[in-house]
Parts: structure tokens; C-alpha cells; sequence
């Protein structure tokens, strides 16, 4: 593993490697306070998310090293009219790692192609979201002990949600992996991650509207957000709208076992009231985003304790 | 059946499917050529019902990965003094380097134009190729 651009890139064994990492970093953060000391990582941020710029800094500065870079496009040579490219090799004389963000597809992986030094792909456009797959599983892991023999809802906006995407295409790399695909017709999860993902690993799922009906045998309900300009009509939208939105009263007939996942930033499709339950997760979720990041960070570089 | 002469040295590139002759034309930037080029277009074939055929007269460096990409059952005969003297077995090539482009405009090699377009096979029996940026899928 050179780099992280798409984590089907990543075998099973890779990823496991990954999240025993992160395991034990979490086990003992004192110990690897100071392990990455004198390194740096460039966060090229090309497109504002402070939340993901945010955990690879801290993720960073947590292992000891430092950070540089830019969070929007206009304050970068990009607003001259630099390549990436030619940005990419100029920060590897400067940086040991890169972390790119980019409203363009690709972006991170002409990075990678053009320098030495490892780039990871911290989202590219609607396209891929390494980090937030690793963070996923990482939490997954952690709260249920497994990634194997569960029964996963994905509720909201399934159609145009990457993250959702390449969960599913992760999860179905694992053995008995149930998918409840919940969500109105019109956000239905595309066919293709249907026919090359689902059919094609064997792999258990249904659809359905409405989250109730199948809320008993989750193990773990990951909620994205549906949003308005996604609907063909307001009429819909207003009938469907609260169907989404997960409250105490939905989760009524839950397992106590239940884990909550969002990938945030979370707008209103779930309440705040739910915010107090136990099972609610999501923002734990963060901090898991934060550690495996670490654990990545030291596996780019070859680091250990 | 119309005749065209038949070449003494050159390239016979046979079992073109019928109608796609101007797109390995296109392809293969055959317009760049000095020498002659004749284009027969549905011909009759005894396997195929009819078919496409182009000759060019000269022994030129036809890129087989093009050929291939195109269309893996095309026949590459190389001729010499007027006689078959050897047949290019093509196949599906792993990766294609700015033969399609990709026509995704969210995709980086939309914006930046001096990145090469390169494709990837990766269903081999539906033939599809993907772009290594954005997966967009390669439209022939
Ligand atoms: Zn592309």
C-alpha cells in the first residue's frame, strides 16, 4: 500500500492491518504520542471540508508530527492556473504525506501518479471517500466486535450518497452481510452497485421504504441525509420527508444492541433527541475518524512504536 | 462484387464489423497516411454476413492495442509480395492511453488538459473499460 486513493485498492488483510492499528492506538495513545515526530503532512484541500481537514491535522499532531497546506482553492496556486499535478511534486519536496480533497474526480490519483511521497484521497468530488469508509468500518468493528454476521440498514438518500456506496462495496467483501436498503423510489440504491456489488458477491439485501418495519432486526442503522433538491417534486418530498427522519418513536422496537451511524454533518434526519441514547453513535463515529487516520498515516509511512 | 486491387505490400485489416470501418479509420489516424488506403465497406462474407475491410498499402505500425480495444475479433494480415505473410492475433488490451476519452465533466482530465486519458479494462467479458479517475465507463 503506496498510497490510499480507493479502498477497493485495499485487500481485507490491509484493512485489517489498519484497524488493529487504530485498535491499539486506542488502547494505548500515550505510546504513540511522539511516533511520527519530525514528519509533516500536507493538507491540500482544494475545496473547503473542515471537518475532514480537521481530523487528518489532528490525527497528525497526535502522532507528534506537524501540518501545512491550504483549505480552499483561491488561496492556492491552483487560482493561478497550477497543475495538480506540478502542486503535488512541489509540496513532496516540502511534505512526507498528502491528504487531497478536490471537487474533481481523479484529482488525488494524478497526485499520486506524480509524486513519491503517499497521497491519500481525502474525497473527490462525488466520487470516492477513503477515510470515511475506513472510519466506518473502524467503528462498525469496535461497537459490535465484527464486520462479519450483520444485518446493516442503510436509510436516506441512497442513490446520489458515496459514502453509502462504498460502504456497501466494503461490507460486501465480508461474510454474512445482510443489507436493508431503505429509502424512497426515487433515491433507490443505482443498479449498478446492485449488479456489481450485491449480485455479484451473493450478498443478502432488500429494499424498503419505510424504516419501522424493519427496524427490529437491525444491528446497525446507518442514516445519510435526504435532501430536498434530490426530489422530482416538493409534494413528495413533503410526504416523504418525516419518513427519513429518525426519533425516539422510531426506534421504540429497536434491539438494545443497536448501533447508530451518520457520516455527518447531520442537518435534521435525526433528531437531537436521540442524541442522548446510547445506541446513538455518530459522533464517537468522528473520533473513530480521527484514530484511523493515525493508523493510516503511520502505515503510509512505515511507522511503528 | 466490387474489386479493389489487392496490395503487394501492406497491411489487410479484415472482419472489421460491417459500418465500423470509418471508426477504425478514425482510430487508427489512418488520414495521416501517404500511401494508399482503400476503405471496402459491407462486403460479403461467407462467416459473417458482411463486413469491413481496409487496406493500406505500406507496411505501417498499426497499434494493436487500438485495434484490439475496438474490436478484438478484427484480423490484422500483413502482406508481402502480394501474400499473406503473417496474421496479428489481437486482444483486449489491460489499459488503453489516450485512445477514448473520457466524457465525464466532473472528471479531472476534464479541467486539466495535459493529463492522459487512460482507461482500464475491467470486465473482460462484457468488454468494458473504465476511466482510472472517475470510473466513468469508455463510450466507443
Ligand atoms: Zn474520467
Amino acid at each position: 500500500m503506496k498510497h490510499l486513493i480507493d479502498p477497493t485498492d485495499l485487500t481485507l488483510a490491509e484493512i485489517d492491518d489498519i484497524l488493529s492499528l487504530a485498535e491499539d492506538i486506542i488502547k494505548n495513545k500515550e505510546a504513540y504520542a511522539h511516533v511520527a515526530d519530525g514528519k509533516k503532512i500536507a493538507t491540500l484541500f482544494y475545496e473547503p471540508s473542515t471537518r475532514t481537514r480537521l481530523s487528518f491535522e489532528a490525527a497528525m499532531l497526535e502522532l507528534g508530527g506537524s501540518v501545512l497546506g491550504f483549505s480552499t482553492a483561491d488561496s492556492s496556486s491552483t487560482a493561478k492556473g497550477e497543475s495538480v499535478a506540478d502542486t503535488a511534486r512541489t509540496v513532496a519536496k516540502y511534505a512526507d504525506v498528502i491528504a487531497m480533497r478536490h471537487p474533481k474526480e481523479g484529482a488525488p490519483l494524478v497526485a499520486a501518479m506524480n509524486v513519491d511521497i503517499p497521497v491519500i484521497n481525502a474525497g473527490d468530488g462525488g466520487h470516492l471517500h477513503p477515510t470515511q469508509t475506513l472510519t466506518d468500518l473502524l467503528t462498525i468493528r469496535e461497537e459490535t466486535g465484527r464486520l462479519s454476521d450483520l444485518t446493516i440498514g442503510f436509510c436516506g438518500d441512497l442513490k446520489f450518497g458515496r459514502t453509502v456506496h462504498s460502504l456497501i462495496k466494503q461490507l460486501s467483501r465480508y461474510e454474512n452481510i445482510r443489507f436493508i436498503l431503505i429509502s424512497p423510489t426515487e433515491l433507490r440504491i443505482p443498479d449498478y452497485i446492485k449488479d456489481e456489488v450485491l449480485e455479484a458477491s451473493g450478498a443478502d439485501y432488500i429494499e424498503v421504504e419505510r424504516m419501522e418495519e424493519v427496524m427490529p432486526e437491525l444491528d446497525i442503522l446507518y442514516m445519510t441525509r435526504v435532501q430536498r433538491e434530490r426530489f422530482f417534486n416538493e409534494a413528495d418530498y413533503i410526504r416523504l420527508k418525516d419518513s427519513y427522519i429518525l426519533d425516539p418513536e422510531k426506534l421504540l422496537n429497536a434491539k438494545e444492541s443497536l448501533k447508530i451511524l451518520h457520516p455527518l454533518p447531520r442537518v435534521n434526519e435525526i433528531s437531537v433527541k436521540v442524541d442522548a441514547d446510547p445506541r446513538a453513535l455518530y459522533f464517537k463515529q468522528a473520533e473513530y475518524g480521527k484514530i484511523v487516520r493515525k493508523a493510516l498515516i503511520m502505515k503510509l509511512l512505515g511507522l511503528s512504536l | 462484387m466490387l474489386k479493389v486491387d489487392s496490395i503487394e505490400k501492406g497491411i489487410v485489416l479484415d472482419h472489421i464489423k460491417a459500418g465500423k470501418s470509418m471508426q477504425v479509420y478514425e482510430y487508427l489516424h489512418l488520414d495521416d497516411l501517404d500511401c494508399t488506403v482503400a476503405i471496402m465497406r459491407r462486403a460479403k462474407s461467407t462467416k459473417y454476413g458482411t463486413k469491413d475491410i481496409i487496406k493500406i498499402a505500406d507496411r505501417i505500425d498499426v497499434d494493436l492495442d487500438v485495434l484490439g480495444y475496438l474490436d478484438p475479433d478484427i484480423t490484422v494480415n500483413i502482406i508481402e509480395d502480394g501474400r499473406t505473410v503473417e496474421k496479428k492475433k489481437l486482444e483486449l488490451p489491460e489499459k488503453i492511453v489516450n485512445v477514448a476519452r473520457c466524457k465525464n465533466p466532473r472528471c479531472i482530465t476534464s479541467t486539466e488538459q495535459e493529463i492522459d486519458h487512460i482507461f482500464r479494462l475491467v470486465d473482460r467479458k462484457n468488454r468494458v473499460y473504465r476511466c482510472i479517475y472517475c470510473d466513468q465507463k469508455a463510450g466507443k
